[in-house]
């Protein structure tokens, strides 16, 4: 092998670059972390399916702001039939009251930072 | 001809999309799909990498032959290129950093037009530089953001990066400025290689094959993003799980991470023996690695082998008696004296 020194060098530069999760978490000790948002549970269920709400929700939180604030509709009907006021604070928060023990938790896990708190009030309560 | 040689990987790529389907149908494959697969695909990358890196390494570069293009380093008032033409291991890091990061070459792509009046106009041709560095910034941009589904916490730089590529604030979620922009250079580097004759000629269907592949899994990508969703919880646990060797799958995982993750690991598994190794390979390439010394410094051929020779004084060593009786001249009267 030509230049093995650098050659050497150079992969052994790009597998730790490359195992960098891996050796991040066992620093960070969180590898097997698992979030676990908390429910006030005053329904059984909430408005649509676990599984459609896990995936879905932001959309069904913008399809409500538009509707409640640019269209004036008060009233969702469910697929199942059932009707509710579009609400955040009467509606969702009513289960899901605590911001950092419900919201955040995927949130973060996710890496992501929604914008609803920029123009929203965290319920106290949450704080 | 050039259908074919775009249709066949073409055809390949929306055959990996169906088995994506038809895996998703059969439960029992899903342990396969999500945990199997990415560790096969992972160790062949890997693997097939360092093996690729170490036959090149052995490979002897017989000559010495770094591509000139400028004033190589001369007299002391004669001024020097120093990029151009480097000298030193400064200037020819300097030359490959260059390259790496900026394609520099591919910016000094040049072409010439016949204007009217029969004249000859030399101009600078910078689509492919512009439409590669677009694609490749944007790729390594979202490579780097997904670090967020294999760091706990995310490692900050992570969401420094997404917030900033998300800056527009655009529909929930956030639309990232990346995800536009390495579809349209992909569009653009698939284009010119059907729209332009040259290109159109030399190019195989394994071009086409990297090209679609990567289309694939962006488009996969940005439509499980923005419209068919998947429950990201589960995809983060799944994929804590696999780098920590404790595979699990936690929860049920939609068909769009299944045609996903099949692209991307055909993608990984593919890398080493595609074309996309050069990203190793720029760091092998002589005509931009070399110092353009030649005049300074003598390059042997790494291979030459010793060779035994036999000069003329040796020979004429050998049969001077022979060379004397039948009256051939010789330069030397005896052996090892003029």
């Amino acid at each position: 092998m030509y230049d093995s020194g650098k050659v050497i060098l150079g992969v052994a530069v790009f597998l730790c670059l490359a195992s960098f999760p891996a050796w991040y978490n066992v620093i960070t000790s969180k590898a097997d972390y698992r979030p676990d948002p908390v429910i006030v549970v005053s329904d059984n269920q909430c408005i649509e399916s676990t599984q459609y709400m896990r995936e879905y929700h932001m959309q069904l939180l913008k399809e409500w702001r538009d509707d409640a604030v640019r269209n004036g509709k008060t009233i969702y009907t469910a697929s199942d039939n059932k009707t509710y006021e579009i609400n955040l604070t009467g509606t969702c928060l009513k289960c899901h009251s605590n911001k950092t023990e419900f919201c955040d938790t995927c949130h973060d896990f996710s890496g992501v930072s929604p914008n609803c708190w920029d123009c929203h009030n965290i319920p106290k309560s949450g704080k | 001809m050039t259908g074919k040689k775009v249709l066949i990987p073409l055809g390949a790529v929306i055959g990996l999309v169906l088995l994506a389907v038809l895996f998703f149908q059969v439960a029992g494959l899903h342990y396969f799909v999500l945990i199997i697969l990415p560790y096969i695909c992972g160790a062949i990358f890997f693997a097939g990498l360092i093996y690729r890196v170490i036959r090149w390494a052995q490979s002897p570069v017989p000559f010495h032959i770094p591509t000139v293009c400028g004033q190589e380093k001369s007299l002391p008032w004669i001024k020097q290129d120093k990029l151009g033409s480097p000298s030193n291991w400064l200037q020819v890091t300097g030359r490959m950093l260059m390259e790496i990061f900026l394609f520099r070459s591919l910016f000094r792509n040049s072409k010439v037009e016949h204007a009217p009046e029969a004249r000859l106009v030399y101009g600078g041709n910078r689509w492919l530089w512009l439409g590669g560095l677009a694609f490749h910034v944007s790729l390594f941009i979202i490579l780097f953001r997904h670090l967020r589904f294999f760091t706990e916490p995310v490692f900050a730089p992570v969401l420094w990066m997404s917030d900033l590529d998300g800056l527009l604030q655009l529909a929930i979620p956030t639309l990232f400025i990346t995800d536009i922009i390495i579809l349209i250079a992909l569009i653009y580097l698939f284009t010119r290689r059907v729209v332009f004759a040259q290109v159109r000629f030399i190019s195989l269907p394994s071009d086409y094959l990297a090209l679609f592949l990567i289309m694939g899994v962006a488009i996969s990508g940005v439509l499980m993003r923005s419209v068919f969703k998947v429950d990201l919880t589960y995809v983060k646990e799944l994929a804590m799980s696999i780098i920590r060797f404790d595979p699990v799958v936690s929860g049920a995982i939609g068909l769009p991470f299944f045609i996903h993750i099949i692209l991307a690991c055909t993608l990984i598994a593919y890398f080493p023996f595609s074309k996309m190794m050069h990203a190793a390979g720029i760091l092998f390439s002589p005509t931009r690695n070399l110092l353009n010394n030649s005049r300074m410094k003598r390059h042997i051929n790494p291979w030459n082998h010793p060779v035994r020779v036999h000069t003329y004084a040796e020979y004429e060593d050998e049969f001077r008696n022979q060379m004397k009786k039948v009256g051939l001249p010789v330069e030397t009267d005896e052996t090892g004296s003029k």
